[in-house]
């Protein structure tokens, strides 16, 4: 090796001269990722809406399902199930994950075993499939406690489907609540209960709502458990009880996927809109709650 | 805490400050709160309850070997076979399709939002995630079989087209629908990173791609390889999705254009019907329910023990 000859003085640049295209690269394609997904998303929603169009009108909630004659079927009563149902399911999951939430958060030593296998399970079960809370359904509530393939029955599988949800929605709402709060609860005379009641969840209620709401819509949009409990895809009446037999709208849905008529596919598509209407009204709801009533410490 | 009796004070009166009766109040609200908990655990003990006993009396009728050991299912036929194997493969393989899909799109999203991305970008784009992981999963199934299907028999070379059921388009849309559970638990993952780790990489000169690959992604690798094992999980268990698109033909061709059935598809078609409860075939549900449940519940539990083992702990 010769040393190499300096004609003249080099001019040293801090700055980069070279173009990164590695570095431009890279960025394109981490954003390509997210783009994928956000067109995906805005295809499936513009094909359901495209393809639902012509069935979007009253004939969808006014009229009950119809094999026969897809231009008259609807999805009155799978509308209505809907409704009973996930009402049902708000009454049983939201006092028990609500209590849980309380329990773990304000009572319960974490140092004790139980405890801990009382959170480990309901991280477990937040991740355990929905066609086995099905079969939970089936074998255990329709089928062990007799209570057959009702609302009631329905009511029960998707509240402990989505208790998880609710338990650690309403956990962070509850730890989100200042120590300072409950220490000057107890330095008036309060006990426990008097400061968790009148202090801690007023204080928490916009977060647990927020947090119930969505699992709320979690619960409305699951079919995989109801088809083992019998949610009937033809239903030509209302529920007129928990005891009823009921059909739901994603189980309308699935039904109509099924046929084989043109018809019915628009109609499916159309019911799509219906339930995502649905959705979208609860989400918005659980919105509105968290920004209005956001309490800032 | 030392007895009275060694200090000096005087003993306070008795029942002057404190109330001697006890608060049955405090204690039953204390015992329902304590019943509320115990409701989730009951909720596993009922899973186990109800998979058990008919899974124990399936296999004493059908026997382990044919169950895990030969290829022919048709539980519903006479004369009726029990392999689950060309259940098990056809769930894998929709699987695998999926995961293919959604661990590049996820972690791609994640590391923009989280590295590159401005806060007002991160504003927006995180609730659209959050609406992709809304949507039922009957309506991913619908879109899977009216829309991605035909595009792909349109547009794919004609050796390639697929079947009107088949796996390739129920894995590419379980792809998508799972991609906003890795992404938002890889995000969570790298947010925690410490900004002093890439402040330092920073002064030493490298571009963000070279501090997300390199001091990022490592610092975060427990938390993404769980989000990996967590989105496979929620594939393994996806039911609207495979049953509406991938049909309900048992097979065990690893052919992602052919139409077939996955454990879950199993239970939805089986289950849909009004089964006699001592029937073999409502044993059937819940023998591939139980192995259903131990695969999932196998890879939840390692999910978090990599959390919890492998996790750097930045004060």
């Amino acid at each position: 090796m010769t040393a190499p000859t300096v004609t003249e003085p080099r001019t040293v640049t801090l700055t980069r001269q070279k173009v990164p295209w590695a570095d431009i690269v890279f960025k394109l394609m981490l954003r390509l990722c997210l783009l994928i997904a956000v067109a995906f998303l805005a295809t499936l929603l513009i094909y359901v809406v495209y393809k639902g169009w012509s069935r979007l009108d009253p004939r969808l909630w006014d009229n009950f399902p119809s094999i026969r004659r897809p231009e008259r079927a609807g999805a009155r009563s799978a509308l209505y199930g809907t409704l009973w149902v996930i009402s049902l399911t708000a009454v049983f999951c939201l006092p028990v994950g609500i209590l849980a939430a309380v329990y773990l958060e304000e009572y319960a030593n974490p140092a004790r075993w139980y405890n801990r296998m009382i959170e480990l399970n309901i991280a477990n079960l937040a991740a355990i499939p929905s066609i086995v809370y099905g079969i939970l359904g089936l074998g255990v509530i329709a089928r062990g406690f007799g209570f057959g393939t009702t609302i009631l029955t329905a009511s029960i599988t998707l509240s402990l489907l989505v208790l998880p949800i609710v338990i650690i929605a309403s956990r962070e709402a509850i730890r989100a609540v200042p120590l300072s709060i409950r220490q000057a609860s107890y330095g008036l005379g309060a006990t426990k209960w008097q400061t968790t009641w009148r202090q801690i969840l007023p204080a928490a209620i916009p977060g647990m709502a927020t947090g119930s709401i969505l699992a709320l819509s979690r619960a409305a949009g699951e079919a995989a458990p109801l088809l083992l409990l019998g949610g009937l895809t033809y239903v030509a009446f209302l529920p007129d009880g928990i005891l009823s037999e009921y059909t739901v709208l994603p189980i309308q849905i699935y039904g109509w996927i099924s046929q084989s008529r043109e018809a019915f596919h628009d109609l499916s598509a159309a019911a799509i809109v219906l339930l995502l209407l649905v959705i979208i009204a609860m989400n918005s709801i659980a919105i509105y709650v968290r920004n209005r009533a956001q309490k800032r410490w | 805490m030392s007895s009275p009796e060694t200090t000096s004070f005087p003993a306070a009166p008795k029942g002057a400050l404190g109330r001697t009766r006890s608060r049955y109040g405090e204690q039953t609200i204390r015992v329902v709160l304590t019943v509320a908990a115990l409701v989730s655990v009951a909720t596993t003990v009922g899973i186990v309850v109800s998979l058990v006993p008919p899974t124990v009396e399936f296999f004493t009728a059908v026997g382990w070997r044919e169950f895990f050991t030969t290829a022919d299912w048709a539980p519903l036929f006479d004369p009726p076979a029990y392999g689950v194997l060309p259940l098990v493969s056809a769930t894998f393989l929709i699987t695998l399709i999926a995961v293919v899909v959604a661990v590049p799109l996820g972690l791609g999203a994640a590391l923009y939002l989280s590295e590159y991305a401005h806060r007002r970008t991160r504003k927006v784009f995180k609730p659209v995630l959050e609406v992709l992981a809304g949507v039922p999963t009957v309506v991913y199934g619908f879109f899977a079989l009216r829309f991605v299907t035909p595009a792909l028999q349109e547009y794919l070379p004609a050796g390639l087209r697929p079947d009107v059921f088949n796996a390739i388009s129920a894995g590419l849309v379980m792809g998508i629908m799972i991609v906003p559970t890795v992404a938002s638990l890889s995000e969570d993952a790298m947010s925690s990173v410490p900004r002093g780790l890439r402040d330092g990489a920073y002064a030493l000169g490298s571009s963000t791609r070279v501090v997300s690959i390199r001091v990022v992604i490592p610092a975060a690798l427990s938390g993404i390889v769980a989000s990996f094992v967590l989105a496979v999980s929620r594939a393994i268990g996806e039911t609207m999705i495979v049953a509406i698109a991938s049909g309900n033909k048992p097979s065990l061709s690893l052919n992602p254009l052919d139409a077939m059935q996955t454990m879950t598809g199993f239970i939805a078609q089986a289950g849909s019907g009004d089964l006699p409860t001592a029937s073999l075939d409502y044993k059937t549900i819940f023998a591939v329910g139980a192995l259903l449940f131990v695969i999932t519940f196998t890879m939840n539990f390692v999910s978090a023990r990599l959390v919890r083992r492998f996790r750097e702990v930045y004060e």
